[in-house]
């Protein structure tokens, strides 16, 4: 069972041959992390599975991309709605200068959700969904953007789930917190991944060895290996895995 | 005790007093300065208002000054209505042009485009009134002669050459804060699945709000003070204002009969310069805090 198929995947920023024939396999219901140093392509490949590589000036993607069978490349595809399939949630906590209700509302707008009461009942099941329901139940109306940093990038991951997606990838959604909110928001990876595929991107092997099911390992553009994150990090098969994840470089 | 890190001298160096107490008095000065001219205005404008009495002056429609006559209603009434109609054209065209050119034009049209709008901002106004005189009141000519009115300059000439002047202004000061808006709303809206237009419309612009704004309330007063551009095309004659005759601003209203006004006449002026002061600082205000109620909070 796979949810995302990538095959021979390249992609190219003007000169810069950035990935460099990826294929992989992303299962439902799991959390792939993507790991490896600073440059070597993860976060650029994440971007590739909701196309938001597209904005980037000078960019050419060629292979394919298959989401449950449709390659989301294809010329007839709506991006929009690949992207409300496929969510996002950025590295740095970015909540709009609004209210809480409002953020969390704002993609259900854009995709023409007008009820108030359906309304009220999504944004407070994805707010309870990112687990900060109860911290900020009773000031929906204040600005999202006093909220501390951790509270702001679980009030963004329940602005993704607002539009129900069903694949949500994270760029380095902690690197940015202190250690609590980190454990608070890998608890909540746990918990998505019941519902949803999880793809992130982290520069913290722990992170990665702590709560994901598979791990790829990148390297220059290329991915060197692939595997059940236990396996990944006990025997890893490549010796340029084994020497990042034993922190010989990287 | 020779590394220690007390003063050498008893107070800081002297340099930074100097420099603080320059700043302070540079600061002063603005302050300083708004307040003198709001008292002078009050003086010199409130005795005229007092004697003419508030109501035959603020409500009165007949302006003569021969026969004694001070009522600036047909005044108000015409700076009003020519000010608000310039914005209400003026203002979605700038926010359209401002997001043209911060969002959709490429990156060579949009710095030459800015620069010549930025040019524009830059002209005198005497210069607004000319163009206005030949391009737009004849154009206006033609309407009124299809109604069977007399050929004169109008409201509505005057409301168009508002228009082009405050436009500049709005579109430079709106750039400047769509420029300023974090790049990522706008992905964060497009990963929410949302099309380049609705990004714009629902996150960037939102967020550009309290520069807009600011865009606005000077473009609003500049059209409110404009004097030159306004007496070229207006006709000028004091009447309640309809679009198509004559109308008599308030900036005009001054401007026109200071040369050989004297007495109670000159003090008059002086109250429609306190009437017009009142106007700029109470728009000021009014925009500001409603217009940018329920923005951002930093």
């Amino acid at each position: 069972m796979t949810k995302i198929t990538t095959e021979n995947l390249h992609l190219h920023y003007g000169e810069n041959h950035a990935l460099r024939g990826i294929n992989m396999l992303i299962r439902p219901n799991k959390i792939t992390a993507l790991i490896g140093p600073s440059g070597c392509g993860k976060s650029t490949y994440l971007k590739t599975l909701n196309r938001m590589n597209d904005t980037v000036p000078g960019v050419a993607i060629t292979g394919s991309v298959l989401l449950d069978g449709e390659d989301i490349y294809g010329s007839t595809v709506d991006v929009t709605k690949l992207r409300k399939k496929v969510g996002m949630v950025f590295q740095s906590p970015n909540p709009f200068p609004m209210s809480i209700y409002d953020n969390v509302a704002y993609g259900l707008k854009i995709h023409g959700i007008k009820k108030r009461l359906l309304m009220d009942e999504i944004v407070e099941r994805s707010l309870r969904g990112a687990a900060i329901w109860d911290e900020v139940k009773d000031r929906l109306k204040t600005p999202a953007l006093a909220l501390s940093g951790g509270q702001q990038q679980r009030l963004c991951i329940a602005r993704t789930l607002a539009v129900s997606p069903e694949v949500i990838l994270m760029d380095e959604p902690t690197s940015a917190l202190d250690p609590i909110s980190t454990m608070k928001i890998e608890e909540l990876m746990s918990e998505l991944a019941k519902q949803y595929t999880v793809v992130i991107v982290t520069h913290n092997m722990q992170q990665a060895a702590r709560i994901s099911d598979y791990t790829a390992f990148f390297l220059l553009g290329e991915m060197i290996e692939y595997d059940e994150t236990q396996q990944i990090f006990a025997s890893p098969k490549d010796p340029r895995t084994e020497n990042y994840i034993t922190g010989r470089f990287g | 005790m020779q590394n220690s890190i007390a003063r050498a001298g008893k107070s800081k160096a002297p340099l930074e007093k100097i420099m603080n107490v320059l700043f302070l008095v540079c600061g002063l000065a603005a302050v300083v300065s708004v307040v003198l001219i709001s008292l002078y205005m009050v003086l010199s404008g409130a005795p005229a208002i007092a004697k003419i009495g508030p109501l035959q002056f603020l409500a009165g429609q007949i302006w003569n000054p021969e026969a004694k006559e001070f009522g600036i209603l047909p005044l108000i009434l015409s700076s009003v209505t020519a000010t608000g109609l310039a914005v209400v054209v003026a203002v979605p065209a700038a926010l359209c042009v401002a997001v043209f050119l911060t969002q959709i034009a490429g990156k060579r049209l949009a710095s030459a485009l800015l620069f010549l709008v930025e040019l524009l901002a830059g002209i005198p106004s005497v210069v607004y009134g000319l163009l206005g005189a030949i391009l737009i009141v004849p154009l206006v000519f033609q309407a009124q002669t299809a109604l069977g009115l007399p050929m004169s300059g109008s409201l509505l000439s005057a409301s168009i050459v508002l228009v082009i002047m405050i436009l500049p202004t709005i579109i430079s000061v709106s750039v400047s804060s769509i420029h300023a808006v974090p790049r990522q709303y706008n992905d964060v809206s497009l990963a929410l699945g949302s099309s380049k237009m609705q990004s714009i419309v629902r996150a960037v612009i939102p967020a550009a709000k309290s520069g807009i704004v600011s865009g606005i309330v000077l473009g609003v007063g500049r059209a409110i003070g404009e004097t030159m551009a306004v007496m070229m095309v207006a006709g000028n004659a004091p009447i309640m204002p309809e679009f198509l005759k004559p109308a008599r601003l308030l900036t005009v209203g001054i401007s026109m009969e200071w040369a050989y006004s004297s007495g109670i006449h000159r003090e008059a002026l002086f109250g429609i310069g306190l009437v017009l002061f009142a106007f700029i600082m109470v728009i000021n205000v009014l925009l500001s805090t409603i217009l940018k109620k329920g923005g951002a909070r930093k």
